[in-house]
């Protein structure tokens, strides 16, 4: 019996888990639930089967979660989601109190208030990660320690960014020494962003476009996230993951229940086993986000990219968390995105 | 009698044609009746309890001059690729139909549609892998000339043109075939008899005599073309944003559908109006 398992049956033995339910997880694919290492061992402890769907943008989860009621137990939400998911009346609360491993994850994730909503518990912080940007480190000897280097004429042509309205003005707003939360000045943001444009190779949407790029040589830095970075190390890629002076964007993933779940016990046990140091430890092997479980973060071997970077509290002082953004405020994004675009 | 016969003949034609007219209800005018409907929304029903009908989606296509520049970029991108379809596809169907006979014609001819044959997804990958920069092209010229060539066509407004060509070519390919062999051979032999040269007869014969079909097939290949966005955002890189993508964009990443929705019908209207005013040219060429 491994010891990452020891655990997961007391659990089962405790909550008397006997009658097996099978559990449905609305998430991104491949994003660490569905993953073999997952769900195995949790199905062979509690007997409780999981059953995955996935979505494709934000959007369409919150679709999917008010017009399949009762359809889904566990749930991804991007923290800055899951107030507006709240207001919705699309969560249940969370009783955290039967969660043994509630008690790693620190007050700064476990009372944040896009989660926490006047004492009530609407997500279990699970991961979080930061957007910034990493080099090819076969190319490019000395990381750069500006964000400035995307604008670098040296890199011309070698360059890319995500085509996401969001993140590309948030980096603009990094670069011109903004708010990345309210942009004060969102015409300078406009003109930094038309300057990196002729810069840029091509878009990526994907971290699978963007192994692929990198493979190919195509490109020699781009905006990337820390968890997919770790991951395209782990699969022998040269690149290196830069938070650089001007700071990074900080995003926190959560796993809340459906307010509609008919599985709600073992959806929370499930949640408990997400935030277990034993399945981080294996899933970081894989390339991982980094865990809001401080515990699992600790966990971790010394030279591991999220303990050794990430785990710093010089590089956490630089980050600046993601909070809400109004619709007019998305929708304002995205018409000047699409205004930079469409004059290539 | 000859009522009975007529019903008779009545009641078959509408046993005949109505599978066909069934298909076209369920596969063409509901879907297009659905998307009518969202374009008008405030919000999807599903989304939001207080949706209400509006004509705002269709309004922002007027205050925002980002969406008219796209559609011009894509009709100009269509004009280009349907030239180019055009150049390439007519003489190579003149070939076929005209000068080759036999079972080579047939070989041909299946090279032709070949590339039907296998999912456009894989030919458009197969492109990226072809143009990109150290890719297959740049290493077989590489291999060939003496002299170091970088070609850099990956993530260029070219390589968009290049991809979609390849993919639209066989329509006008296949109509202009048609056409052209339907040709009478006397007519051709008659015009040579009386000492027209093959320049003359190309233009005075063959071409106005086959002008339907190559018209057909240009329409073909024009209308996806201006709504095509899978292969300018593969291809294309940061040049690579069209009105069609821009859709694509309303639909998947924002899940705008109501925008989305006003956005393909004004590509459909644009379009229609396009092929209305062409009409005049398209009779003439067919009586």
């Amino acid at each position: 019996m491994k010891p990452a398992l020891l655990s997961l049956l007391a659990l089962a033995v405790t909550t008397g888990g006997a009658v097996a339910e099978e559990i449905r997880v609305l998430n991104w694919q491949g994003y660490g639930t569905d993953q073999e290492f997952a769900t195995a061992p949790f199905a062979e402890a509690t007997g409780h089967s999981i059953v995955h769907e996935y979505f494709n943008s934000e959007q369409e989860m919150l679709t999917k979660l008010r017009t399949n009621p009762g359809a889904y137990d566990v749930v991804l939400v991007n923290a800055v989601y899951t107030q507006q998911a709240v207001a919705e009346g699309l969560l249940a609360p969370i009783d955290t109190s039967g969660m043994e491993n509630y008690a790693g994850v620190p007050d700064s994730f476990a009372q944040n208030p896009m989660l926490v909503e006047e004492g009530t518990v609407y997500g279990v912080p699970w991961t979080w990660g930061l957007t910034s940007f990493a080099i090819n480190s076969s190319v490019i000897d000395t990381a750069p320690d500006s964000i400035q280097a995307l604008w670098d004429p040296a890199y011309a042509g070698r360059v890319s960014i995500r085509d996401d309205a969001v993140e590309a003005l948030q980096l603009a707003a990094l670069a011109t020494g903004q708010d990345i939360n309210d942009i004060p000045d969102l015409e300078a943001a406009e003109a930094k962003l038309a300057e990196l444009l002729p810069n840029l190779r091509t878009f990526w949407s994907s971290e699978n476009d963007w192994n692929q790029f990198m493979a190919a040589g195509e490109l020699d830095i781009a905006s990337y996230w820390s968890g997919s970075a770790s991951r395209s190390a782990s699969l022998g890629l040269p690149v290196e993951f830069v938070v650089p002076q001007e700071g990074a964007i900080g995003w926190l993933d959560g796993l809340s229940v459906p307010a509609t779940s008919e599985h709600k016990e073992a959806a929370q046990q499930f949640i408990d086993w997400m935030i277990d140091p034993e399945f981080y430890v294996r899933w970081d092997q894989d390339g991982a986000p980094a865990s809001a479980n401080a515990e699992a973060a600790a966990a971790l071997p010394e030279e591991a990219f999220n303990k050794r970077v990430l785990g710093d509290p010089e590089v956490a002082a630089r980050v600046t968390f993601q909070t809400p953004l109004s619709n007019d405020r998305r929708e304002t994004y995205l018409e000047i995105w699409q205004r930079l675009k469409a004059a290539q | 009698m000859a009522d009975l016969a007529a019903a008779m003949d009545r009641r078959r034609l509408v046993t005949l044609l109505s599978p066909a007219y069934l298909w076209l209800l369920v596969a063409v005018f509901l879907p297009l009746s659905a998307m009518l409907f969202f374009s008008l929304l405030t919000d999807l029903p599903q989304d939001a309890p207080d949706w209400g009908l509006t004509l705002d989606n269709y309004g922002q296509f007027l205050t925002n001059p980002t969406y008219a520049t796209l559609l011009w970029k894509s009709l100009k991108l269509g004009v280009m690729v349907t030239l180019a379809c055009i150049l390439i596809g007519y003489p190579c169907a003149l070939v076929l139909a005209r000068t080759i006979r036999g079972r080579a014609r047939e070989t041909l001819f299946l090279l032709v549609i070949l590339p039907f044959w296998s999912n456009s997804l894989v030919r458009i990958f197969s492109w990226a892998i072809v143009l990109r920069g150290n890719g297959v092209l740049e290493r077989s010229l590489d291999w060939l000339l003496p002299f170091d060539i970088r070609l850099n066509l990956m993530f260029t407004t070219p390589a968009v043109v290049i991809g979609l060509v390849h993919s639209y070519l066989p329509y006008v390919i296949l109509t202009s075939y048609l056409a052209l062999q339907a040709i009478d051979d006397d007519i051709i032999e008659a015009a040579r008899s009386m000492g027209a040269s093959r320049w003359t007869i190309l233009r005075r014969l063959l071409l106005p005599l086959s002008l339907p079909g190559l018209l057909a097939g240009a329409v073909l290949v024009f209308v996806p073309v201006v709504g095509s966005f899978m292969e300018p955002r593969i291809l294309g890189g940061r040049m690579g944003t069209y009105y069609g993508t821009v859709i694509e964009d309303q639909f998947i990443a924002v899940y705008n559908w109501p925008l989305g929705a006003a956005l393909s019908f004004i590509l459909l209207a644009v379009v229609l109006l396009i092929i209305a005013l062409a009409s005049p040219v398209l009779k003439r060429a067919r009586t």
